[in-house]
């Protein structure tokens, strides 16, 4: 009988962490991850997870803490939001250049300024070239078995990356949903202990993060692209392995209701269930829509997201971020670049939404599936980038 | 070292790791030198502030005067500048 356990999506992801056998979480408590560190340290206090928690005095500190336990040989855990991740920028890019296989919760929250405490994807758009595989989740559950798939990823010897695992801003981090959690013996079993190939040791000294020069960093970041096409087969790997340990079954992309679909509304996290209701609703009307939602945005899945999207004539790219300037926003910029890649001609327009932690309601996703509609069956985009709700 | 055959992507560590101690001494930053000290031996009086203030150890202690190891002498100049008696001249490579 499989045990579910009430959690909010910091509790899934702590609870997780805690199967995981971490050893070293170095956290600083930013809304609205704040919970997810808490947990943990409860968990530490209590004796429930034997851990070290590095109490740091700030995120740049906590990515800094995190990347010397990892060359050290620990599994590593940290989570972050926001501003906490726009401090934490510089130590990102040191974690996937070092190829520390660190695991992060974030807890996606709007920019400053203005101060806003509240979800949108900003702060991880920001950082979407930091090197780190990037995972979407749509609810606690996905948060809960994307925390455990994701140590056995970032660990992987042909990857050896850092991964962030995403949840929406309170409505993700804070609502409780029904999670179906593993035996902690089935995650023990799933995720042996970290076997690191080089790590850093008294009696057998080694340098890390020496300066590199014109000669050689070049080479040094092409093997990170190497590592992040590797992950592609890592990532399909554990996913395989994880659906036979738990019955549920991951993959780069998700693709509902798109057997037959004309027109696709294509985001990431928890939009993509209350797209789903609506897509469900209009398919009663006999409206032929579906919605695409990767789980993992880096590294970018571009045959998934192509074999997703079959055959539909229109499609709406969602973005929760704004990319100022930019042609399209970040998530629409990819998916016209994989259709122009792979020869498709298939007509998009961009929404972006929810900025500041804005709801979306179905009524406006209802009327963004009629637009996809609309333009599927004139083959006519009529407006490119749309910003959905905002006032005149 | 110019020259030198490098290594490719799949032959160097992973994230520029060195894997054994002491390795500077194999990487010879000589070639980066725009600038050459050529030492006036006969003028030499081995004082050997020029010893003191090389920031690269450059400076060879003779029995009676300096020598310059340009494996890895940079061309920084500071051993001209802080010589003396000006037996130190900074002469412009040509490579």
């Amino acid at each position: 009988m499989a045990k579910v356990m009430g959690l909010t999506g910091n509790e899934a992801v702590a609870y997780a962490v805690k199967q995981c056998n971490v050893d070293v979480v170095a956290a600083y408590p930013i809304t609205p991850q704040t919970i997810m560190v808490e947990v943990i340290s409860q968990y530490i206090y209590d004796g429930e997870m034997d851990a070290e928690f590095i109490c740091v005095e700030s995120e740049h500190s906590a990515m800094s803490a995190c990347i010397g336990a990892s060359l050290a040989g620990a599994r590593v855990f940290t989570g972050t939001a926001s501003q906490g991740l726009a401090l934490m920028h510089e130590m990102l890019y040191i974690a996937s250049g070092l190829r520390c296989p660190i695991v992060m919760g974030v807890a996606n929250r709007a920019l400053s300024a203005p101060l806003n405490i509240h979800g949108d994807h900003s702060d991880m758009m920001g950082s979407r070239d930091c090197g780190w595989i990037q995972i979407y989740s749509e609810n606690s559950q996905e948060a809960y078995d994307w925390t455990i798939q994701a140590f056995k990823i970032a660990e992987d010897p042909r990857v050896l990356l850092p991964v962030s695992v995403n949840i929406d801003g309170f409505i993700l981090s804070h609502c409780v949903e029904n999670v179906v959690v593993l035996e902690d013996e089935d995650v023990a079993r799933f995720l042996p202990p970290r076997k690191p190939l080089i790590t850093i040791d008294p009696t057998k000294p080694i340098t890390v993060g020496a300066i590199c020069l014109p000669d050689y960093y070049f080479e040094v970041k092409f093997q990170q692209v190497q590592a992040l096409k590797e992950a592609y087969n890592v990532i399909r790997e554990v996913n395989r392995e994880y659906e036979k340990l738990s019955g549920r079954r991951y993959d780069f992309v998700e693709a509902y209701a798109m057997d037959d679909a004309e027109a696709a509304v294509l985001c990431l996290g928890s939009t993509a269930g209350t797209a789903k209701v609506v897509a469900r609703e209009l398919r009663k009307e006999g409206k032929k829509v579906g919605v695409v939602k990767p789980w993992v945005y880096r590294p970018f899945p571009e045959e998934s997201i192509i074999k997703a999207l079959g055959d539909v004539k229109a499609v709406a790219v969602l973005d929760r971020a704004c990319s100022f300037g930019a042609p399209f926003h970040a998530l629409c910029s990819d998916i016209i670049a994989t259709l122009y890649r792979h020869g498709k001609d298939i007509k998009v327009f961009n929404c972006v939404y929810g900025l500041g932690g804005r709801d979306i309601t179905p009524m406006e996703i209802r009327s963004i599936f009629e637009e996809t509609l609309e333009t599927a069956r004139s083959g006519r985009v009529r407006e490119y980038i749309k910003f959905i709700g905002v006032r005149e | 070292m110019s020259g030198e055959k490098k290594l490719g992507w799949k032959d160097i560590p992973i994230g520029g790791y060195l894997l054994e101690p002491g390795s500077a001494m194999k990487y010879k930053t000589g070639d980066w030198r725009a600038f050459r000290p050529v030492v006036d031996q006969k003028r030499c009086v081995n004082c050997l502030l020029c010893w003191i203030y090389c920031p690269d150890g450059a400076i060879v202690r003779l029995e009676k005067y300096i020598d310059v190891n340009y494996d890895y002498c940079k061309g920084c100049g500071i051993c001209a500048n802080e010589c003396p008696v000006k037996c130190i001249l900074m002469v412009e490579e040509k490579r």
